[in-house]
C-alpha cells in the first residue's frame, strides 16, 4: 500500500533520485562495445563555394576509419534535411525551399555548416585527422543581418531565392487596418530588434549510432525532444531506413528549450556513418560547437504602429517584420515568425483590426528555429512595448491604458481578428493580482530611496497571452504543417495493479515522471510509487510527437487521461461480470469498482488480476488483459496568459541594470503539481530576463563569424544576477482539455522580456528615453545615458 | 603514467596520459559519469568535484595533479558505498525542487556542499555569489538558492548531533 497522490498535490519528483546521485543516463554517458569516435569538420567561413576536398592526408592519419563528405552523401543517393512546415505568401505561392544537405555539397552557408565527418578509434585521433582534411574554399562575402540581406546588392545564398526572401507572408485585414489608421486620434510608432539568442541547454548535443548486421536494425541514441519525429524524418525522408528497422532513443536529456526539437544533420550523418563503418559511432558536441550548430532563436527587426482613438482605445495594429532564418530552413523554422507570431499580436486586447507582414529571410548564420516561447515572446514584446509607448505619448497611465483595452473575463470565448479564438482567460484578474503582489502602490517610496542613492528605479508591465499545446492537426495542416500534432499514451496495468505508462512526450526537466504519475494515481486510485512513466524510446513507446510548445501536459496529458478512462471503462465491464451486476450500475471511485447502492466491490488490483488470470471472466465478450491506448488531437490551442511586473534599478555611473523585484501572476489552467509549475515559471522567467538583460548572439557582417561563440562571450544569467521572484497562479480553466490544463513551460519566457525592458525604459524615461533594444547591457545603457547627456554624478 | 589517489574513499591507481583531464578520466576511464561536461571554457561548473576538500572544475585539472590527493565526486557524496541515504544537501535539493533536467545538478551539489562547509551560516547573497561559477539553464536558480540554504542548515544540524 502506498499513497494515492492527487491532482493539485506536490509530491517530490520521482526522477530526482538518479539525478541527485549522479546516476542519470545522458547520451554522452553511454558506451557501446567497439565504439568509435566521430568528429565533424565545419565550415570556418560564413559563405563560400566548396571547390573540393582532399581526404588523403586525413585518411592516412593514425586510427582513422572513415572520412565522409557531401560527395559520399550524393553517391549514396541520400535525401536532405526536410523542413516540417511549408508556408505560403499572400498570393498562395509556396515558400522557397532550397535543399539542406546533411553534409555541404556545392557551398557552405554559415560558419559551422557541416562539411565532413571523420571517424577514428579515438576522439583525439579523429581531431588530428580533421585538421589534416584539405578543404578548398572560394570565400564569398557573407550577409548576416536581415536589413542587409534584402538589399538588391546583397550576397545571394541561393540562385533561385531572389533577395534572399524565402517567403513574404502576411496575416490580417490590410484594408481594414488602413481605414482605422485614417480615423485614429493618435498613432504610436516603434522600431525594434528582437535579439538573436542561443539556447544553451546545459547538456551539449550528442549522438551514438549502432548498426546490427544480424537484424539489419539501427539504433540512434540522441539528445532529442522528439525521438519518434527524428525516426520518421530521418528514416523515411533522409536515409531511407524502414521505420521498423530504426530505433531512436532519447534517454535523459539535459534541457532542450526548443534547441533539441529539430532533426539535425549530425544525427543523420552519424546514423549513416555507423552502418557504413559497421561500428557504433559516438559524437559529443563541445559547447563552442553548439554555438555554431544548435539552432538559434528570435532575430527579428520590426516596425510597428498602433492606432488609438482619443480615449486610448486601440483601433488597429500594424506590424512589419523581417525574420532571420539563417542559412537553411530548419525543421520548424518558417513556422515560428509567421504562424506562431502573427496570431499572437492580438494579445489580451480588443484591437479590432490587425495586419502583419513578415518577410522570412535567408542569411549566412546558423539556422533559426523554435526557442522557448518561439514566436510568442516576439509578438508579446512588440505589443507590450508599443502599448507603453502609446501610453507615454498620450499621457495615459500604462496600467489604465491596458485596462481600457483588455478583453473582459465575460467576453470569453473571444475571437481575435488574427485567426485564433481564446477559450478562457482573465487578464484583468491576473493584472490585479500582480499589482497587489508587486506592491505597486509603494513603488514611489522605493523609487525615492533609489534616487537618494543616485540610482534610477523603474517599473515595467507585461500583460500577455500565449498559444500553446499546438494545435488541432487539421488547423495546423491548413497553416502548412507537414505532420500531425496529436499525442499518444498507453496505460499498461500489470496483473498486480501496478502501472506502466508509455507516452509520446519527452521529459527533459519538466517532471513528467512525476506529473503524469500523479494523473494516473489520481484517476485510478493507484499508489503514486506504483506508476512508472516510459518515454523517449521508439521501441518502447508506440508513437509520439515529443515535447515542445508547452504541449506535454496539454496534449500528452489529455491522451493519458483518455487512455486512463478507457482502462476504467474496461475495468467496469470486468467488474460487472465478477459482481454479477449490470455494467451501468458499476461505479469506480477511490480505486474501487462497486455496484451502486451496495457494498459489493472489487479493488482495482482484483480487477487487474482477473484481467490477466481470466478464470472467471467473460471471455466471449471481453478480451483478457488491461492495457489501453489513446491518441488525442487537440480541439484548439490553449491560451495561458498573465501579468508580469519587473522592477529594476539603473546605476547611471556604470549603466548597469539590476533586476530588483519580479512578480508574475500566470493563468496556466488547472495546476497538477504546483511545485513543478512554479519551477517552470522560475526557469522561464529567467530565460526571458536573460534575453532582456544579458544574452545576444552577435555576428560579424561581411565575414559571417559568430563573435559570441562561447560561454566567455555570451552572457548567461547566473545566480547573482537575480532577485527572489514572486510567482503565483490565477487560473481560469481551459474549456476543451480534459483536465482544464493550459500549459506552463513557456509562459515565463513569453511574459518577461517586455516587462524588464518596459521597466528599464521607465527608469530612464525622465531623460527622454523611449525605447531600449535588448539586451540592456551596461554598455548599451551607458551610451544611451551619454547621449541623453544627463546630469550624472549628482554628488 | 601511473597515479594513485583516494577516490570517494577508496584507494585508486590508474594509468593516465599526462594530458588527460580529470573530468575525462572520471567519465571515460572510471565510468563515473555523474561528473558532467557542459562547456569547454571553464564557465559552467557542471564538472565540479572536491580535490582535497576544495571544489575544483575537473574539466580544467590535469589528471597527474591527482597523484596522492583525495577526490570526491557526486557518486561519493551520499556516504557509505551502497548506502541509499542521501547527503543532506541532496535531500534539500529534492525537497525544494532545486533541479529540473539534472544536468547541472552534480556540479551544483558539489559547489553547494563546499560553500556550506566553508561558511555554515550562509545568507542568500552568499549563496548567489558562491554559485557564480555554476550555470543552470532550467531552474532560474531560485529553488537552487533555497535548496542550498536549507541543505546548509541541515548539514549544520547534523554536525551538532
Ligand atoms: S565543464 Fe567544467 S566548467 Fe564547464
Ligand atoms: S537543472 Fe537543468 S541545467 Fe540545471
Amino acid at each position: 500500500m502506498g499513497n494515492v497522490i492527487g491532482i493539485g498535490a506536490a509530491p517530490k519528483r520521482k526522477e530526482d533520485q538518479r539525478f541527485l546521485t549522479g546516476r542519470g543516463n545522458y547520451v554522452s554517458d553511454i558506451k557501446r562495445p567497439g565504439m568509435a569516435a566521430g568528429v565533424f569538420v565545419r565550415s570556418p567561413h560564413g559563405h563560400a563555394v566548396l571547390r573540393g576536398i582532399d581526404k588523403s592526408a586525413a585518411l592516412a592519419a593514425p586510427g582513422v576509419i572513415a572520412v565522409l563528405t557531401g560527395d559520399d552523401v550524393a553517391d549514396d543517393g541520400l535525401g536532405s534535411l526536410p523542413c516540417g512546415w511549408g508556408i505560403t505568401d499572400a498570393k498562395g505561392v509556396p515558400m522557397k525551399e532550397p535543399p539542406f544537405p546533411m553534409l555541404a555539397q556545392d557551398k557552405v552557408r554559415f560558419v559551422g555548416d557541416l562539411v565532413a565527418f571523420v571517424v577514428a578509434e579515438t576522439v583525439e585521433q579523429a581531431n588530428v585527422a580533421a585538421e589534416l582534411l584539405k578543404v578548398d574554399y572560394e570565400v564569398l562575402p557573407s550577409v548576416v543581418g536581415v536589413l542587409e540581406a534584402v538589399r538588391p546588392d546583397a550576397p545571394q545564398l541561393f540562385d533561385d531565392v531572389p533577395n534572399n526572401i524565402c517567403c513574404d507572408w502576411e496575416l490580417g485585414d490590410k484594408a481594414a487596418v488602413e481605414n482605422a489608421f485614417k480615423k485614429a486620434a493618435h498613432v504610436a510608432k516603434l522600431s525594434l530588434v528582437n535579439n538573436r539568442l542561443i539556447g544553451n541547454p546545459m547538456e551539449p548535443r550528442a549522438a551514438i549510432a549502432e548498426y546490427e548486421p544480424g537484424t539489419d536494425r539501427t539504433t540512434l541514441w540522441t539528445t532529442s525532444q522528439f525521438p519518434h519525429v527524428v525516426r520518421f524524418l530521418m528514416g523515411a525522408l533522409v536515409l531511407n531506413i524502414p521505420q521498423h528497422k530504426l530505433r531512436v532513443v532519447a534517454p535523459d536529456v539535459g534541457g532542450g528549450f526548443g534547441v533539441k526539437q529539430f532533426h539535425y544533420g549530425e544525427e543523420a550523418v552519424i546514423t549513416w556513418a555507423a552502418k557504413r563503418v559497421r561500428r557504433p559511432v559516438k559524437w559529443v558536441a563541445s559547447r563552442s560547437e553548439g554555438y555554431v550548430s544548435d539552432r538559434h532563436g528570435r532575430d527579428h527587426v520590426t516596425e510597428a504602429e498602433l492606432a488609438l482613438d482619443e480615449t486610448g482605445k486601440f483601433l488597429a495594429f500594424r506590424v512589419n517584420t523581417l525574420a532571420n532564418m539563417g542559412g537553411y530552413l530548419s525543421t520548424f523554422g518558417p513556422n515560428i515568425p509567421t504562424n506562431l507570431y502573427g496570431p499572437l499580436l492580438g494579445g489580451v486586447y480588443t484591437t479590432p483590426a490587425i495586419y502583419c507582414n513578415v518577410k522570412v529571410v535567408f542569411t549566412n548564420t546558423v539556422p533559426v528555429d523554435a526557442y522557448r516561447g518561439a514566436g510568442r515572446p516576439e509578438a508579446t514584446f512588440v505589443l507590450e512595448r508599443i502599448v507603453d509607448v502609446a501610453a507615454a505619448e498620450m499621457g495615459i497611465d500604462r496600467v489604465e491604458l491596458r485596462r481600457r483595452n483588455m478583453i473582459p473575463k465575460e467576453a470569453y470565448p473571444y475571437q481575435t481578428p488574427v485567426l485564433v479564438q481564446y477559450d478562457s482567460g482573465d487578464p484583468m484578474g491576473c493584472l490585479d493580482g500582480a499589482l497587489a503582489a508587486a506592491d505597486v502602490k509603494n513603488f514611489g517610496v522605493r523609487k525615492a530611496a533609489s534616487a537618494s542613492k543616485g540610482k534610477f528605479r523603474g517599473l515595467g508591465y507585461s500583460t500577455y497571452v500565449e498559444a500553446c499545446g499546438l494545435a488541432p492537426s487539421r488547423f495546423a495542416g491548413r497553416l502548412g504543417a507537414r505532420g500531425g500534432l496529436y499525442e499518444s499514451a498507453t496505460v499498461r496495468v500489470h496483473p498486480t495493479g501496478q502501472v506502466t505508462v508509455m507516452i509520446g512526450t519527452h521529459n527533459h526537466g519538466q517532471g513528467h515522471e512525476t506529473t503524469f504519475a500523479q494523473i494516473v494515481s489520481d484517476k485510478l486510485g493507484v499508489a503514486f510509487e506504483n506508476v512508472d512513466i516510459v518515454f523517449g524510446d521508439t521501441d518502447r513507446v508506440q508513437f509520439g510527437m515529443g515535447t515542445y510548445g508547452s504541449r506535454s501536459l496539454v496534449v500528452g496529458g489529455a491522451a493519458l487521461s483518455k487512455a486512463t478512462d478507457k482502462v476504467i471503462a474496461k475495468g467496469k465491464k470486468i467488474a460487472a461480470h465478477l459482481l454479477e451486476a449490470a455494467e451501468v450500475d458499476i461505479q469506480f471511485e477511490s480505486g474501487k469498482f462497486s455496484v451502486a447502492g451496495t457494498d459489493r466491490a472489487k479493488s482495482f488490483e482484483e480487477i487487474a488480476g482477473a484481467a490477466y488470470v481470466p478464470h472467471d471472466y467473460p471471455l466471449e465478450v471481453l478480451e483478457p488483459g488491461l492495457e489501453e491506448q489513446a491518441y488525442y488531437d487537440p480541439v484548439n490551442f490553449t491560451y495561458p496568459g498573465g501579468c508580469h511586473i519587473a522592477e529594476v534599478e539603473v546605476d547611471p555611473e556604470t549603466g548597469t541594470v539590476t533586476l530588483v523585484n519580479y512578480t508574475a501572476v500566470d493563468d496556466v489552467g488547472t495546476v497538477i503539481n504546483p511545485m513543478i509549475v512554479e519551477g517552470q515559471l522560475h526557469g522561464g522567467i529567467v530565460q526571458g530576463v536573460g534575453q532582456a538583460l544579458f544574452e545576444n548572439a552577435v555576428y560579424d557582417e561581411g565575414s559571417g563569424q559568430l563573435l559570441s561563440g562561447s560561454l566567455m562571450d555570451y552572457c548567461m544569467p547566473r545566480a547573482d544576477h537575480l532577485p527572489m521572484m514572486k510567482v503565483a497562479t490565477h487560473s481560469t480553466l481551459c474549456t476543451h482539455t480534459p483536465m482544464g490544463v493550459k500549459g506552463c513551460g513557456e509562459v515565463g519566457t513569453i511574459g518577461s522580456p517586455a516587462a524588464v525592458i518596459n521597466a528599464v525604459v521607465d527608469a530612464l524615461s525622465h531623460l527622454g528615453v523611449t525605447h531600449v533594444d535588448m539586451p540592456a547591457t551596461p554598455n548599451r545603457i551607458w551610451r544611451l545615458l551619454q547621449n541623453a547627456s544627463l546630469p550624472v554624478a549628482a554628488e | 603514467m601511473q597515479i594513485s589517489f583516494t577516490l570517494n574513499g577508496r584507494p585508486t591507481t590508474v594509468e593516465v596520459e599526462p594530458a588527460t583531464l580529470v573530468a575525462e578520466l572520471l567519465r571515460e576511464q572510471l565510468n563515473l559519469t555523474g561528473t558532467h561536461i557542459g562547456c569547454d571554457t571553464s564557465q559552467c561548473g557542471a564538472c565540479v568535484v572536491h580535490l582535497d576538500g576544495l571544489p575544483v572544475k575537473s574539466c580544467t585539472l590535469l589528471a597527474p595533479a591527482l597523484d596522492g590527493a583525495t577526490l570526491l565526486t557526486i557518486e561519493g557524496l551520499q556516504g557509505a558505498p551502497g548506502s541509499n541515504r542521501m547527503h543532506p544537501m541532496q535531500e534539500a535539493f529534492r525537497e525544494h525542487h532545486g533541479l529540473q533536467c539534472g544536468f547541472c545538478t552534480p556540479g551544483m551539489l558539489m559547489t553547494a556542499v563546499a560553500l556550506a562547509t566553508e561558511k555554515p551560516d550562509l545568507t542568500e547573497a552568499d549563496v548567489r555569489h558562491g554559485l557564480e561559477g555554476n550555470i543552470c539553464r532550467c531552474t532560474g536558480y531560485q529553488n537552487i538558492v533555497v535548496s542550498v540554504m536549507a541543505g546548509a542548515a541541515a548539514m549544520n544540524a547534523a554536525k551538532g548531533e
